[in-house]
């Protein structure tokens, strides 16, 4: 099937050919997430995300990014349900950033949990408009028509008519209510749970698609930057006339010096503008650009891990406490203590970051490989003379995001597309900014380095107190220099949500002070304290003599539902606005914590990977299991270590509930590919500073799991009528904690510290 | 100099000493062909020469002189896809799809020289080739697939 995809910008096209009559759909059903936008001589209102032409062809604007997630194939999924439409006869289209599509930051898990209702709602209104037009026309209620695959059926006559014979009647017709809207059964649906191919599929295997490093406009130029090693380091020297001596280098930029917190601002240094890219990676070599440090140059992996040691050792800031866990240690049986440490990652995403900019007047135009296309705009305007609050200042810089090749979060993070923006102001033509893959290891917003230490009581053979502390570098240091140890958000990521039922209950963290932009890596917090949690567990079970999985039910305990701002210290339950859990942006209402599920995915994988049989010497199965932005996974994995220590791993297990679901094939696809990303992580993840600088620059020294070492991973999807749940990012965090488990029951060795690398070697 | 993309015949008279890569997407605009490390360490710019899967990156214009250049835009012909992409669609393959040219240029080199490799002749042939969302068991499985059917 061969798939029509238009930029929104191209609007106009459309409007000379009958569109400017079709069917749009009313506002206010959208709430607020739509704003009327006026189709000028139209004189129309249309929904930001559906409309509908005389001819019947339905034009859904995806206003979410694609990564890989698949996003943009499941909420016109969503809309297609409820439309009952024929798939070949939509068109896709992408939005360009305007607030006026609601939140468009494709982060977090957040596209179809976030969009589901709406997208529902906006397929639904159309498809009743269009059987009320066709019912006004029959003389029959409403209620003697049907719709179906873009036809509607007069039920008493079988008289059948396409779409497109009613398109305009229904448009002159008023929307119903939102409370009248009526949507499908489950059983009557047609693509929200069934699979569906990519979008954009014959695009990526053709080689045609366009990813944020692959935009080319007339007369382009191209850029590089040599940027300070050290966050808030300054260029000292630079051999201009060097660079500009290099044939086709045009230019020689110096960019403007971080102040302040990072946020999305660049880092600084000197970029090389030239008429492709070779010439201004020469250019940049020539350049020579020597950089003073500054504050964070004293920044040393392994010193900083003591420092966060002692911080473990040091002041408790308190997140969660309930009972008195030191009394229960104290009286205890038989206690148990564990470290941890996780250090920092990089997103490595295939595609490093990219943006291109032309200036058109006042108006600027950006094509950027970017998760937000409404963050670029804010982090663009204050660089360029415009003013990130004033709507026309916004409305000036027009974002279009490319497909984007990987991002895990490294793409929320615009810095790169300022560059892009100031550079090409001052070049005054259109200019692509080119990061390589040296730039995006050394100059990324990591995933923060952590020190974890997990003590248990156990009193007549049951687990009586779980006291964890945490001390990393917070994200909120990027966007406030005044933040010095882990927030309440990121606590709130598998520790103050830990779903244990063991009366002594305590959470703690501890300072640390950050040197380097922290962000936020697919799973985010997650991702260390899943891994702290889920071995712990097996390392008691083991010291019980339990099998862990019947651990994990006896800590889970009974099955209930459970609020943990009622515990967060310092929370007022009764005070909507005291930062208590905050349940990844979802109600407790729509989305408890259901121990039920979280069990039941757990006793899914259990099943499926036959984990408690016995295995040979070298061999054995690890589990771990967290619910993560709202869905439930449970990892199974079986490694084989060898006499000299290398490891394999053959196969793993994943059951995921993410509640309803849009397109399992795409569910399948992300646990499959989460397992990969964890493996990487545990395998061989790991950024380190020296004197402020990072150590690794390309795949030769942060390693990424390749086809040889890649598992056969059998996946569970958990039928049930629960709203959506994320998928992108869940399957992340147990995947770390289920292959160190399983490699210390295939040898023995408890692996407390990532990444594993080379520490099974004899 | 003077040699071949797609069939074409191009010249080229610049820095002898570029890698193919910044040819093929700079100046060809054959973007298909991506950039992920520059170091020859992620296959995401494999393109055939002659034949031969390379690294587009770490192939310098004075090496394709007199040489046939392949990239991904050649594998379909005449609209319909080479039995590999086809595959590649068939099994839902691709992610976000950015090392996916670089993949199929690389599996469509290995059954050129082995029209039925095993499981350990599929991994060493693309070990080269990082996909960083993880597909590599549905990228096997395309491969096969395309093995059995040949």
């Amino acid at each position: 099937m061969t798939v029509h995809f238009k930029n929104v910008s191209r609007r106009s096209v459309l409007k000379g050919s009958g569109a400017a009559m079709g069917l749009v759909i009313a506002a206010p059903l959208i709430g607020n997430h739509v704003m009327a936008a006026a189709m000028g001589e139209e004189g129309l209102t249309k929904s930001v995300y559906l409309s509908i032409d005389l001819d019947g062809t339905a034009h859904i604007n995806i206003h979410r990014v694609e990564m890989g997630q698949g996003s943009r194939t499941g909420l016109p999924q969503i809309i297609a349900d409820e439309l009952e439409a024929d798939w070949d006869r939509l068109v896709f289209e992408a939005a360009y950033g305007d607030k006026k599509f609601g939140d468009q930051n494709t982060d977090g898990s957040t596209s179809i949990r976030k969009n589901f209702d709406v997208f529902r709602a906006a397929g639904a209104t159309a498809r009743m408009m269009l059987e009320q037009a066709a019912a006004n026309e029959w003389g029959v209620d409403i209620s003697g028509v049907e719709a179906k695959s873009h036809r509607i059926t007069n039920k008493a006559t079988g008289k059948s008519e396409d779409y497109a014979h009613f398109v305009a009647a229904a448009a002159k017709l008023p929307a119903p209510e939102a409370d009248k809207v009526k949507l499908k059964s489950k059983a009557d649906r047609t693509f929200i749970g069934k699979p569906q191919q990519n979008i954009y599929m014959n695009d990526i295997v053709t080689g045609s698609s366009q990813f944020g490093q692959d935009v080319r406009r007339e007369g382009m130029l191209y850029a590089v930057a040599a940027r300070p090693p050290v966050v808030g380091g300054k260029v000292t020297s630079f051999d201009k006339a060097a660079a500009m001596a290099i044939a086709g280098v045009v230019d020689v930029v110096e960019l403007p010096t971080l102040t302040g917190a990072p946020v999305f601002k660049p880092l600084g240094g000197v970029a090389v503008i030239a008429t492709n890219t070779w010439a201004a990676l020469k250019g940049r070599v020539a350049l020579a650009a020597v950089f003073e440090g500054g504050a964070n140059a004293g920044y040393d992996s392994a010193d900083y891990e003591k420092t966060l040691w002692a911080s473990i050792e040091g002041k408790d800031i308190s997140h969660l406490k309930r009972g008195d866990c030191d009394a229960a240690i104290a009286g205890a049986d038989k206690n148990y203590e564990a470290d941890y440490y996780v250090p920092h990652l990089n997103h490595a995403p295939m595609e490093p970051p990219s943006a291109t900019a032309e200036w058109d007047g006042d108006k600027l135009n950006m094509w950027v490989c970017c998760q937000d296309p409404q963050s670029v705009q804010s982090a663009v305007a204050p660089f360029v003379g415009k003013d990130p609050r004033n709507d026309a200042d916004l409305a000036s810089i027009h974002v279009e995001a490319t497909l984007l090749g990987g991002a895990f979060g490294r793409k929320s993070k615009p810095d790169f597309a300022v560059e892009a923006a100031v550079l090409a102001k001052h070049a005054g033509k259109p200019l692509k900014m080119v990061w390589t893959r040296e730039d995006d290891m050394r100059h990324g917003y990591f995933h923060t380095v952590t020190a974890q230490r997990v003590k248990a009581a156990v009193k007549d053979g049951k687990v009586t107190a779980w006291k964890h502390k945490a001390a990393y570098p917070s994200i909120g240091s990027t966007f406030n220099p005044a933040a010095n140890a882990p927030g309440g958000f990121e606590m709130g990521l598998g520790l103050v949500d830990m779903p244990f039922e063991c009366e002594n209950l305590q959470v703690d963290a501890g300072e640390a002070k950050a040197h380097v932009r922290i962000g936020w890596l697919r799973s985010v917090a997650n991702i260390q304290q899943a891994f702290a949690v889920g071995s712990f567990v097996d390392e008691i079970a083991h010291g019980e003599g339990k099998n862990t999985a019947d651990m994990w039910m006896e800590l889970i305990g009974s099955d209930r539902k459970f609020n943990p701002s009622l515990e967060v210290t310092g929370n007022d339950p009764s005070n909507p606005r005291s930062p208590g859990y905050g349940n990844y942006g979802e109600s407790l209402d729509r989305h408890p914590l259901d121990t039920a599920r979280l069990k039941a995915v757990l006793q899914k994988v259990v099943k499926m990977s036959g984990y408690g049989k016995d295995m040979p010497k070298g061999r054995g199965i690890g589990i771990s299991v967290q619910r993560s932005f709202v869905s439930y996974v449970a990892c199974a994995v079986e490694v084989e270590v060898s006499d000299s220590g290398e490891l394999k791993i053959p196969r793993a297990w994943m059951a995921v509930d993410c509640g309803t679901y849009v397109n399992p094939d795409r569910v399948r696809a992300q646990m499959e590919g989460a397992v990969l990303f964890g493996m990487s992580i545990a395998l061989y993840g790991e950024i380190t500073a020296e004197k402020g600088q990072i150590v690794q620059g390309n795949f030769d020294t942060y390693e990424l799991c390749r086809m040889s070492e890649s598992p056969f991973v059998d996946v569970a999807i958990m039928e049930n009528d629960a709203p959506p749940g994320g998928v992108g990012e869940p399957g992340v965090p147990p995947v770390a904690p289920a292959i160190t488990n399983a490699i210390f029951a295939a040898t023995g060795k408890r692996i407390r510290r990532l990444p594993i690398r080379d520490q099974l070697s004899v | 100099m003077e040699f071949k993309v797609n069939g074409r015949a191009v010249s080229y008279s610049g820095d002898e000493e570029m890698p193919l890569l910044w040819y093929l997407r700079d100046f060809a605009g054959l973007t298909g062909t991506k950039f992920g490390c520059g170091e020859g360490l992620c296959g995401a710019c494999t393109v055939h020469v002659n034949g031969s899967a390379v690294r587009s990156c770490q192939t310098f214009m004075e090496d394709v002189e007199g040489a046939d250049v392949k990239t991904i835009e050649s594998m379909a012909q005449d609209g319909k896809l080479h039995a590999l992409q086809q595959a590649w669609a068939d099994n839902n393959v691709p992610q976000c799809g950015y090392c996916q040219s670089g993949q199929i240029m690389q599996a469509a080199s290995l059954l050129a020289e082995n029209a039925n490799p095993s499981d350990q002749d599929i991994d060493d042939a693309m070990e080269g080739n990082i996909c960083r969302c993880g597909t590599y068991q549905r990228i096997k499985t395309a491969i096969r697939q395309v093995a059995e059917k040949s």
